[in-house]
């Protein structure tokens, strides 16, 4: 299709302009958009609150904050960005908008339901804003008992409510997705003939669906808790406030799978495209996302050395968090496989897939120091962990989500946004990144604790590289809001495939049509048929 | 690709297919309702195992005979909404009207009957906080108890009741007619949900008025 007549044709996004035939519409792709909008406000609430903290320890003093706003503000943080960005980021834009495309469906199974899925989301988030806004919460994104349910004089309820309701949305997405992958794939897509895409968000709905349950429960007996005096977790009348620690990371750790496996997801489609090669051990990627699905379930105590576990159950779960490094490193030895002796290219798109592999490995490895009981008692709790974490969901999981961006934004939109602006937000974000985290590992095993808004002034150092780094950050961040938003109005025609990419969503035009294909797709081979294709056959 | 009926939706191939994808919907969702649960479960045998006499002075407190009372009625509501569901595959409007019509009575019947139960704990002070009133050795931690039988009771409840609005939504459909040998997806998933909630309660009353009277 040329560029011509790709203007004239009609398609989701000019099929009709009203604000009603948006707010309910039942089109996945169009309400991938709505989670867009939401996700990038509540991300840029999230990133201007942790703007305030890097501010704040600029100095060794507290200067900016009282002790008290600065606890508010890591919550607000906290809260935010797991809840509101991380965990809906990739599976509500990317998963909800490729998913059916990429296996050849009309639409999710249940599409009101993926509507109401938003609704419940962006509300729910909203109200949890509103109640962390307005009285504060200063418990920390983990709401520890029995701080949480007797000590802590703020929103706790309000919050706990607010992070409740949006759970359903994540269930309902989770719920949606293991559907239509086990039932709307096209005629000859067979499970290991789907894009490895499709497994990383096959393994990420099946933890939707398992924890989420959990910590909603949890959650709602905190609220309860204070409340109603139902004391579940009251040591007065004989609770335990350690099972609450239990059951929240029975979620929140797998939680953590819920944010990277989708991003593990996107790299696999990006590093098969810019090294036009076949993904390397297919059945091994596939497979180890739902190793780490499943073995997430096992691990939850790594959280819970220090807090009164039995040692041997502390034992079990050092070994067992040790074992998800087998996955994971499959994942990125296959990718590095893929690489050689590939046709690589350093587009935007790749550029994010090279720091993913980077920093998710120093995520990784730093991860294996927590896990091991004895230096975990040192770093605990400091700037450690802090650091690890963030290598985790800021260097894996946003480097994904932004690299699929940017990979898929021309399917999304029907345009191209700049390459070169690409390539320079891109280097932006792992510089910034790295300027940031980096120096917070040393700080932690120096012992510097987490959660404290003053801190001794021989840290002070490393505290203004870290505060350097992150304004670097926020304007790799800007930066991509700015170019993006302006390739709506004045990029470039993208065509069907800008990147000569194998996969579904590349055989029909950009943006798709609202039923996705003209016809219902048949697919007669196995994903990622790079090799296979001719010199010149890039459009 | 088969011709699309009116009842099929756009994005599924044929009525088969949106079968299946409707009743693998509300089996995953019914897994995610066993994790809720198990939450609470599994913190109540936790805790049982370290308060075992408190927890049975509080289930000696428990009206074991509306419990079980209650226990037949939602037994019999299982047995109403099968042959609801019988009744829609067969295409038979009236004995689909009937049944639900028998379904919702008998839902309501164990809800006022929890309620019942609810206000009489009430009246002896054995509801948690401030005003709760136990005599004996145990007092102080048969309160956790009276914790999980308050939350565990009256999240299944609230189950009960978006079951009672599932039922009347299908028993206008059912009125009108939209169900027919060919179509009664609606009419199965809701009965897997009410015969889950039902399962729930099977092991909500051994646990709480059985098992931990004894422990």
């Amino acid at each position: 299709m040329n560029d011509a007549a790709s203007e004239s044709r009609q398609h989701y996004l000019n099929c009709d302009y009203s604000v009603r035939s948006w707010l309910l519409t039942t089109d996945h792709k169009r309400i991938a958009l709505l989670y867009l909008i939401s996700i990038s406000a509540f991300f840029a609430l999230g990133g201007v609150m942790a703007g305030l903290l890097r501010l704040e320890l600029l100095t060794p003093q507290g200067d900016l904050v009282q002790a008290q706003t600065y606890n508010k503000f890591f919550t607000i943080h906290g809260i935010t960005m797991i809840f509101f960005f991380l965990i809906p980021s990739i599976p509500a834009v990317l998963g909800n908008f490729l998913v059916p495309i990429m296996i050849g469906a009309r639409d999710l199974a249940f599409p009101k339901i993926n509507l109401l899925s938003w609704y419940v989301y962006t509300l729910g988030a909203a109200f949890t804003i509103v109640a962390m806004v307005t009285g504060g919460v200063d418990t920390g994104w983990t709401f520890y008992t029995p701080y949480s349910s007797t000590y802590a004089n703020t929103n706790v309820i309000l919050t706990a409510l607010g992070v409740f309701i949006t759970g359903f949305s994540s269930i309902l997405t989770g719920l949606n997705f293991v559907v239509t992958i086990h039932k709307m794939r096209a005629p000859g897509l067979t499970w290991f003939r789907l894009p490895l895409f499709i497994w990383a968000h096959y393994a990420t709905s099946l933890i939707m669906l398992l924890g989420t349950p959990v910590v909603a429960i949890t959650i709602l007996l905190v609220a309860l808790e204070r409340g109603l005096g139902i004391g579940i977790f009251d040591p007065a009348i004989g609770g335990d406030p350690v099972l609450f620690q239990h059951l929240f990371w029975f979620y929140s750790h797998p939680a953590v799978y819920i944010m990277i496996l989708p991003a593990m997801g996107v790299m696999s489609e990006l590093i098969a495209c810019f090294s036009r090669k076949r993904v390397f051990g297919y059945n091994f990627v596939a497979f180890s996302s739902m190793a780490i699905a499943v073995l997430g379930f096992l691990v939850w105590g790594h959280h819970m050395f220090v807090s009164s576990q039995s040692m041997y159950a502390g034992m079990i779960f050092s070994l067992l968090s040790f074992l998800v490094a087998i996955p994971s490193a499959i994942k990125v030895f296959n990718w590095t496989a893929t690489m050689y002796k590939g046709s690589i290219s350093f587009q935007t798109p790749m550029l994010y897939a090279f720091g993913f592999v980077g920093l998710f490995t120093i995520g990784g490895l730093t991860g294996l120091f927590l896990a091991t009981l004895a230096v975990d008692v040192h770093v605990h709790d400091t700037y450690f962990v802090v650091a690890h974490f963030h290598y985790i969901m800021v260097g894996g999981a946003i480097m994904g989500y932004l690299g699929g961006m940017h990979f898929w934004w021309p399917k999304i939109t029907g345009r191209l946004y700049s390459e070169i602006l690409g390539r320079i937000a891109a280097a932006l974000l792992f510089v910034g990144f790295n300027l940031t985290f980096l120096p917070q590992f040393v700080l932690g095993f120096l012992g510097m604790p987490r959660r404290y808004h003053v801190y001794p002034p021989e840290f002070q150092m490393l505290n203004v590289l870290s505060t350097a780094g992150a304004t670097i950050l926020g304007l790799g961040y800007a930066l991509p809001l700015l170019y993006l938003t302006w390739s709506l109005f004045f990029g470039k025609q993208a065509g069907p495939n800008p990147w000569g990419a194998e996969g579904l969503e590349w055989q029909t035009p950009s943006p798709p049509p609202t039923f996705n294909f003209e016809r219902t797709p048949v697919v007669t081979q196995e994903a990622y048929a790079y090799d296979t294709e001719l010199e010149g056959h890039r459009v | 690709m088969s011709e699309h009926s009116s009842q099929v939706a756009h994005q599924f191939d044929d009525a088969t297919q949106q079968y299946e994808a409707s009743t693998l919907g509300m089996w995953a969702f019914l897994i995610t309702e066993i994790m809720f649960f198990g939450g609470l479960f599994a913190g109540f045998f936790v805790y049982i195992l370290g308060h075992s006499a408190a927890f049975a002075e509080g289930s000696r407190h428990l009206d074991l005979t509306l419990g079980t009372v209650n226990t037949l009625v939602l037994l019999g509501s299982s047995l109403t909404m099968a042959l609801a569901v019988r009744s829609a595959q067969q295409g038979n409007r009236q004995g689909q009207v009937l049944f639900l019509i028998l379904t919702m009575t008998l839902g309501l019947v164990f809800l006022g009957i929890k309620g019942l139960e609810y206000a009489h704990k009430f009246e002896q002070h054995l509801v948690p906080g401030p005003h709760f009133r136990l005599e004996g050795p145990h007092a102080q931690f048969a309160q956790l108890f009276f914790s999980f039988y308050f939350a565990m009771t009256g999240v299944h409840a609230l189950h009960m009741i978006v079951g009672v609005g599932l039922l009347a939504w299908l028993l206008v459909n059912a009125l009108r007619g939209k169900y027919s040998a060919e179509y009664f997806t609606p009419v199965e998933v809701s009965g897997l949900y009410w015969h889950f909630v039902d399962v729930v309660w099977i092991f909500l009353f051994p646990t709480l008025y059985l098992v931990a009277r004894h422990a």
